[in-house]
């Protein structure tokens, strides 16, 4: 039978939270790596057993967990004595927090400046991953996406991680700024059609494609307009929230912008605005259907400053046609008094059939839908700050 | 031995006590005492020093005998207190907005 598993990212931990395909009960399993912040966890989509997290401390600096066996046991892989396993409580062993941006001359680009938040230019500093994207074919390949904005990868299983320089040394890069997060690759998308092809996207750059495999990048802005910046269709400087895609047609890309929510039927190379009817059109995470290529999901939030939902209600808008058209799906979700925010890597689909749709707050709160986002109920309720959600149907 | 008292997130990362004793080489100085502490629990590296440059991360101190020696040379010889074990080298992290 069908199992749902929900790793969940929080600002204190790592949860894991299980259900049988059936989706009604579920166990809560954590917190794992209690007191630092987990970034993000996601499974192989070839061997789910095999999930990365990203552990991550201002403080202490960037571990990288592995585990192979669902969530119940970690390891560091790039550590001394790699293979050793945490202890009871969950705790790691082991060293793999190097994450180097390569200057080298070989493959590497020289360590330049971005724009800094008073518009002066500001050294590249490796602060944190943000975002870990296995690859869809092997598990020991994965890539990381950093803050400040780089793409690294590993193919042994994250033992060893070599930047992809061409992104970070695109000669755009001093046009590049920090959002309110830190300037920072918060997501990678790879191309199920195309193994050459990846997309990622940096707050605030942009977003940017590959079609060699990491090599070489261009910016896919084209479309985009963002009021905050001199000029506001500019090439690089929008603040990209989060991009996806369906796997059955990875041409059409949707976006959550800093403002407006956008759609492309061209590999990026063109945008147009699909906002349509939603009260607010600013918003961190977009999701698709796991079935139907053209039902996505947003979580509409007031405003950039405001970072609440509109009239303190909390609803998952879905439009069935591609963007424009937005129905609020509000069953089961606080209607008053809400004003927890959702943020960029805190919504996944699970591919059971109905499609279940998962989604975390700031407030800790875990919500699940299992019919595609009818109704909606707290998996639970009182977790640390979650910062990401991703669903495995194994 | 030398004695070296680490933060809490850095206990739970090395699985190891608040208080870990350190047979150091050499003279005692910040850089030979990290590097023995890093010897001993290599998870640590990287969360103290910087992974390539060896330089203390900024939110990261080191106090010993009641002084902030967080921006001495690292390869300043340590207090008496500290090279005979009387006193611990504090490993502290910065206590930064509240």
């Amino acid at each position: 039978m069908t199992a749902i598993r929900i790793l969940v990212g929080t600002r204190k931990g790592a949860f894991i939270l299980s259900s049988n395909g059936k989706r009604k009960k579920w166990s809560v399993d954590g917190p794992h790596f209690a007191g630092w912040e987990i970034y993000h966890l996601k499974g192989s989509p070839v061997q789910p057993a095999r999930i990365y997290a990203s552990q991550t401390s201002s403080w202490f600096g960037q571990i990288i967990q592995r585990s192979d066996d669902g969530g119940k046991t970690w390891s560091q892989p790039g550590s001394d004595g790699a293979g050793e396993k945490t202890e009871a409580e969950g705790m790691p062993q082991g060293e793999s927090n190097m994450f180097v941006y390569d200057t080298s001359e070989a493959t590497g680009r020289p360590l330049t400046t971005h724009q800094w938040y008073d518009g002066t230019q500001h050294p590249w500093e490796f602060a944190r991953v943000w975002h870990l994207e296995p690859s869809l074919d092997d598990p020991d390949t994965c890539y990381a996406g950093v803050e400040d904005a780089a793409l690294f990868k590993t193919e042994d299983g994250g033992v060893t991680w070599h930047e992809l320089a061409g992104l970070r040394g695109h000669e755009s890069g001093p046009d590049w700024a920090p959002g309110a997060g830190g300037m920072c690759l918060h997501t990678v998308v790879l191309d199920p059609a195309n193994k050459n092809r990846i997309y990622c996207a940096i707050s605030a750059a942009g977003t940017f494609r590959s079609d060699d495999a990491g090599k070489t990048w261009t910016p896919i802005n084209h479309g985009l307009k963002s009021n905050h910046i001199p000029d506001p269709t500019a090439e690089v400087g929008h603040c990209v929230h989060r991009i996806a895609i369906h796997p059955s047609n990875p041409n059409t890309l949707f976006m959550q912008k800093h403002w407006d929510v956008m759609r492309s039927d061209d590999g990026g190379d063109s945008w147009h605005e699909v906002s349509g009817n939603l009260p607010s059109d600013f918003g961190f995470p977009i999701a698709v259907h796991a079935h139907e290529p053209e039902t996505i999901y947003v979580v509409p939030i007031l405003s950039d400053s405001l970072h609440y939902p509109p009239d303190g209600k909390l609803r998952v808008y879905r439009s069935r046609s591609g963007g424009e058209e937005w129905e609020a799906l509000t069953r089961g979700l606080p209607q008053e008094h809400c004003y927890v925010n959702v943020l960029r890597d805190a919504m996944a689909v699970d591919t059971a059939d109905p499609c279940g749709i998962y989604f975390g707050t700031t407030g800790g709160q875990v919500y699940a839908s299992r019919d595609s986002g009818d109704s909606w109920e707290a998996i639970v309720r009182d977790l640390p700050a979650v910062l990401s959600v991703e669903a495995q149907t194994i | 031995m030398v004695r070296v008292v680490l933060p809490h997130h850095l206990q739970t990362l090395a699985g190891c006590d608040r208080e870990v004793r350190l047979e150091v080489n050499g003279t005692v100085t910040q850089r030979t005492v990290l590097d023995a502490l890093e010897a001993r629990y290599p998870m640590l590296r990287g969360t103290v020093r910087e992974h390539v440059t060896l330089k203390r991360r900024p939110r990261v101190r080191f106090f010993a005998d009641g002084y902030d020696i967080s921006h001495g040379s690292p390869d300043a010889e340590l207090p008496d207190s500290i090279v005979s074990g009387d006193q611990p080298f504090m490993i502290v992290g910065a206590i930064a907005g509240g």
